[in-house]
């Protein structure tokens, strides 16, 4: 398929300037809390004070009769969803705090504010818990009155371990009791009999909340029975079903603006309940309505990655080879089944290092704190964050090169992986660890390795970090009007990337198109926007050109045809210039400009008012808005693809550690990473270092907070969640790419957001382990404290499983 | 009272409003695009909405913002940042952690980076306040620090960025020729959840190295 390609490239690869940059350096960008509207009013939620109770009564009375209140919205008059799907209001029982329960609009915020402190709630207490284990244990608690474990296909029930399972197991072990779900391959207990070494080991990686910049405020009106809503949300099209859903109406009655949105990280994928407030009680009281998230607020329901809990043991074959692996994950899953990373984490496993026989055993518990979802590499990213010291661990035990033992068990292209043993479309990984060991003069830089220079030690950590890429199956929509511009459009979404821009350029550089000459259509619904990918799983950069691709060749053949009705012959005997259609072998050609306007004369599927029946409703109501204004390709991406198309990343850091203090700090970071064609090489780029640096917040920094004994949060902030901040981060980060096209791609391309983050994590991890001799926490963060008590010769203040240290 | 400067797209025609207002009415300004903005009853935390008494001190003052006197009503309690976003119209100030951890709503007090967040406006009555409205030159021109996070691609999401432009010309007004490390320094405090720092740094640097 990639060699199909016959234009020149004259975009794809190449910087450019993004188009929405300015607007953000000049704060011209609008976001959802920088609209207006006359007539304007606030809401504001109550929010559960406490982990887990049952809602007695309501007593809204005085409430209502506070100054400037307009109405109010309650669980009776929302959409409900079959528990424990996540509502939008809670109705009979709260599960963690923060979770909202009704919703007061007022004339103004304070006043909102000042009603809601009026409302009295009765509520009955209900046991609670904030460590999963403690939610196994023979009599523990339950999340949820209806049970303690759900997740996607698990329905909910209630999982109680034998007491056995705990005593065995002791305070410094994962009692291994019955999973949830269980998957095969291969012989493991022969694997493990032929390993020479075997390493065992416990772990934990903890809960943390996403922390987007931008609250998840929204902002709602209603006008000719439909809704427009202004959300932070960093899929575009992709949500549309899921935000009309909560609201209760059919899609095309949602007018659905996201220009911009102040981070998501997997938290604003599909849309999220909370959008529904300002929606319904705009319907209700028939004003614009602002619903402001506040810092505090957001805390509750912006999301949050979910820790982990886990066992792992891995048998290592004399050459290094991983002969078996044995992985358990225990997921604090929050109150609601919102969260697969527990899945993940495994296939991550048996893809990144390929062990020839492995067993995966996954429970996810419910707990009273606040909900969890997708986090950028959800599930890779804890995983390998805490699995790459051991990797170490081993090849220091075999003695073997930590590089070797690497690019030994590193998947390639013929590689199979997850329950399935499915295969991936492209895999270069081997290449990817080879390219980095030169980048980073391997053989000279290990020496330092252990050495010290005063009160400080280096360590050199090796990391890798793997996601799922991209997809396909999306609907490309392009446009030529008569004025000769191509409006490319899209509905990937915004979410900082700059993805959207890059995708977009794949359509004029097929097309022949002068990026001049480009408008993009995007951000706002009424602009006629296909059904398009996520932006989200580091799909949109290999999804979205592959259906920019489709739209493009659809337009081409459209481009074709109607210069064959204009000039006469066939349209094969025609070829595109520079904008227009020319005869080939010279001779006649039209303008891009003029076939659009026959575009318009001739009607039909070539201005977009017949299209293919395949197309997604979305994709058909967007034509629909745009129909008869010129040549319009609406076209659904059909090309081949099996297998997952895996984008896998490896770092190197070098740091030092004060051995009297335990201060880390990080001296460089350097990535090699195998995402096929590269796209936009400064995009690409800054991935890689964001990745890095979001990484670093992960292995050294961020974590929830709960008082056990209560379920109260404390990191519900900035500075106690312990964002990375400029001083947490390297001098000097540099990247290389492998540059192996991807073969089921047509223009080669895959993705890379989420695994920059987890060899980002993970080479940290190493690198600490490292500086320590081999020591290994197994848990993250790896937070100064645990680094002074392992120096000072002190125990952890922790036990080994504990959740919620700090 | 002055504002006659009307030609920016983000001016407000501050309306006389007026000592007459009560704290419950709203004060609405006219954006040069003629959306009334409502204006005050922004709650700074929950669990904490102020009740002051019908009475209590509310005054219209002047405020000297991107070198124009603007005349404004403004509650004992208000902060800088949402007398800028919601009776200004100067939505570039981000708020989003409201208790001056992240610098999102950072502004220059007479060339000084400060919080807004955090600061009362009353307090700043004599001062010069710089938002990044007032970043650029009047005629439009960008400031060399925003040409150099376009070129160098600074921003990722784009929230925070208001507040790194402000504080990086800050920094470089008081120290024309920064180290990186002085640069990152100056920067930590204005967080970035995307963890675009590094290439925030980078566009510093070129700033500096700019005439």
């Amino acid at each position: 398929m990639a060699t199909s390609r016959t234009q020149q490239n004259k975009l794809i690869g190449k910087d450019f300037l993004v188009p929405d940059v300015e607007a953000k350096v000049t704060g011209r960008a609008k976001y959802v809390e920088d609209f207006r509207m006359d007539g304007m009013v606030f809401c504001k939620t109550l929010t559960s004070p406490i982990p887990h109770a049952k809602i007695r009564s309501i007593d809204t009375s005085d409430a209502m009769k506070m100054p400037g209140v307009l109405g109010i919205l309650t669980a009776d008059d929302v959409p409900q969803f079959p528990p424990p799907a996540p509502g939008i209001l809670a109705k009979d029982e709260t599960f963690y705090v923060g979770e909202p329960i009704l919703a007061i609009a007022a004339d103004t915020e304070e006043n909102a504010v000042a009603a809601i402190e009026a409302v009295k709630v009765d509520f009955q207490q209900l046991p609670h818990v904030v460590d999963p284990l403690e939610s196994l244990f023979p009599g523990g608690p339950n999340a949820r009155q209806g049970g303690n474990v759900a997740a996607g296909q698990i329905k909910l029930q209630t999982v109680k371990w034998e007491g056995v399972d705990f005593a065995a197991a002791g305070e410094s072990k994962l009692p291994l009791g019955r999973p949830a779900e269980e998957w095969t391959y291969g012989d493991v207990d022969a694997g493990f009999k032929k390993a020479k070494v075997i390493v065992e080991e416990n772990f934990v990686s903890a809960t943390y909340s996403h922390n987007c910049m931008e609250t998840r405020s929204t902002f709602a009106y209603w006008q000719g029975g439909k809704c427009f809503l202004y959300g932070s949300n960093q899929s575009h099209t992709a949500a549309i079903a899921n935000v009309s859903r909560y609201i209760g109406i059919k899609p095309n009655q949602l007018v659905f603006i996201a220009e911009f949105c102040g981070g998501g990280f997997g938290s604003k994928i599909p849309g999220y309940p909370n959008m529904a407030i300002a929606a319904l009680m705009s319907k209700k009281i028939n004003r614009p309505v602002m619903h402001r998230i506040s810092r505090y607020e957001e805390y509750g329901i912006g999301s949050a990655r979910p820790g982990f809990q886990g066992y792992i043991k891995m048998g290592f074959a004399p050459n290094g080879r991983i002969t078996a692996a044995d992985l358990y994950i225990v997921q604090e899953s929050g109150p609601m089944p919102t969260a697969g990373d527990f899945r993940a984490a495994g296939a991550c496993m048996s893809l990144v290092y390929q062990p020839e026989a492995m067993r995966f055993r996954t429970v996810p518990v419910l707990t009273n704190t606040v909900p969890v979802g997708a986090q950028r590499g959800p599930g890779e990213n804890q995983f390998v964050s805490v699995v790459e010291p051991m990797i170490d661990k081993a090849a220091r035990q075999l003695n073997i090169d930590r590089f070797d033992i690497r690019i030994l068990n590193a998947p390639d292209s013929s590689s199979k992986f997850g329950p399935d043993q499915g295969p991936v479309t492209s895999a270069f990984m081997k290449e990817a660890l080879a390219k980095l060991r030169t980048l980073v003069n391997w053989d000279e830089l290990k020496k330092k390795s252990g050495q010290k220079n005063g009160t400080k030690v280096t360590g050199i950590g090796i990391g890798q970090g793997y996601h799922s890429a991209g997809t396909n199956g999306f609907d490309g929509l392009v446009r030529i009007t008569p004025d000769g511009k191509l409006h490319v459009h899209t509905g990937v979404g915004n979410l900082g990337t700059h993805s959207w821009a890059s995708t977009a350029r794949v359509a004029p550089d097929l097309l022949n198109v002068s990026w001049d000459n480009v408008v993009i259509e995007r951000g706002d619904t009424r602009r006629g926007l296909p059904f398009n990918s996520p932006q989200a799983g580091s799909l949109t950069a290999s999804t979205e050109s592959r259906t920019m691709y489709a739209a493009a060749m659809d337009m081409k053949d459209k481009l074709t045809d109607i210069a064959a009705k204009m000039l006469g012959g066939k349209p094969e005997d025609y070829e595109l210039g520079d904008e227009k259609v020319v005869r080939k072998g010279g001779g006649k050609s039209i303008t891009y400009q003029q076939a659009a306007q026959k575009a318009i004369e001739l009607g039909g599927k070539y201005s977009g008012k017949e299209l293919p029946d395949e197309l997604n409703p979305i994709t058909k109501n967007a034509v629909a808005m745009i129909a008869g204004s010129g040549l319009i390709a609406a076209a659904k991406d059909k090309l081949p693809r099996v297998g997952t198309t895996p984008g896998l990343t490896c770092n190197v850091a070098e740091l030092e550690i004060d051995t009297e203090t335990g201060v880390v700090e990080i001296k460089q970071c350097m990535s090699v990473v195998d995402v096929g064609t590269v796209l936009f090489p400064l995009g690409l780029g800054h991935q890689i270092a964001s990745g890095q640096v979001q990484g670093i917040g992960m292995a050294r920094l961020e974590r929830h907070l709960y008082d056990p004994k209560l379920g109260i949060p404390a990191a519900v902030g900035f500075h106690e969640g312990k964002v990375p901040t400029y001083l947490d981060i390297p001098p000097n980060m540099t990247w290389q790419a492998v540059e192996k096209p991807d073969p089921q791609h047509p223009l080669g391309i895959k993705g890379v957001g989420e695994p920059a983050m987890g060899s980002g994590a993970s080479c940290i991890t190493s690198a600490i382990a490292d500086a320590l001799g081999g020591h290994l926490f197994n848990r993250t963060p790896v937070s100064t404290d645990m680094i002074v008590n392992y120096l000072s010769g002190r125990p952890p203040a922790h036990k080994p499983l504990q959740v919620n240290t700090v | 009272m002055s504002d006659t400067d009307s030609n920016k797209p983000e001016t407000t025609r501050s309306e006389q409003s007026s000592a007459r207002a009560t704290r419950r009415s709203f004060i609405k300004g006219v954006i040069a695009s003629g959306v009334a903005v409502s204006a005050v009853g922004y709650v700074v935390y929950e669990r904490s909405a102020r009740r002051s008494a019908a009475g209590a001190v509310e005054r219209l003052i002047t405020l000297n913002v991107n070198g124009r006197d603007r005349r404004v009503d403004v509650a004992p309690h208000e902060t800088l940042a949402q007398t800028v976003r919601y009776k200004l119209g100067l939505t570039g100030t981000k708020l989003s952690c409201d208790r001056a951890e992240c610098g999102a709503c950072t502004v220059m007090l007479d060339g000084v980076t400060a919080y807004s967040c955090s600061t009362l406006t009353h307090s700043v009555r004599n001062r010069k306040i710089v938002t990044i409205e007032g970043i650029a030159s009047p005629n439009g021109g960008l400031h060399k620090v925003q040409q150099a996070m376009i070129d160098e691609l600074g921003p990722q999401c784009g929230f925070c960025t208001p507040g790194q432009v402000v504080a990086a010309v800050a920094l470089l007004n008081n120290n024309p020729k920064p180290t990186l490390d002085e640069v990152r320094r100056g920067m930590s405090g204005n967080l970035c959840k995307c963890g675009a720092y590094d290439h925030y740094l980078k566009a510093v640097m070129r700033a500096s190295q700019e005439a």
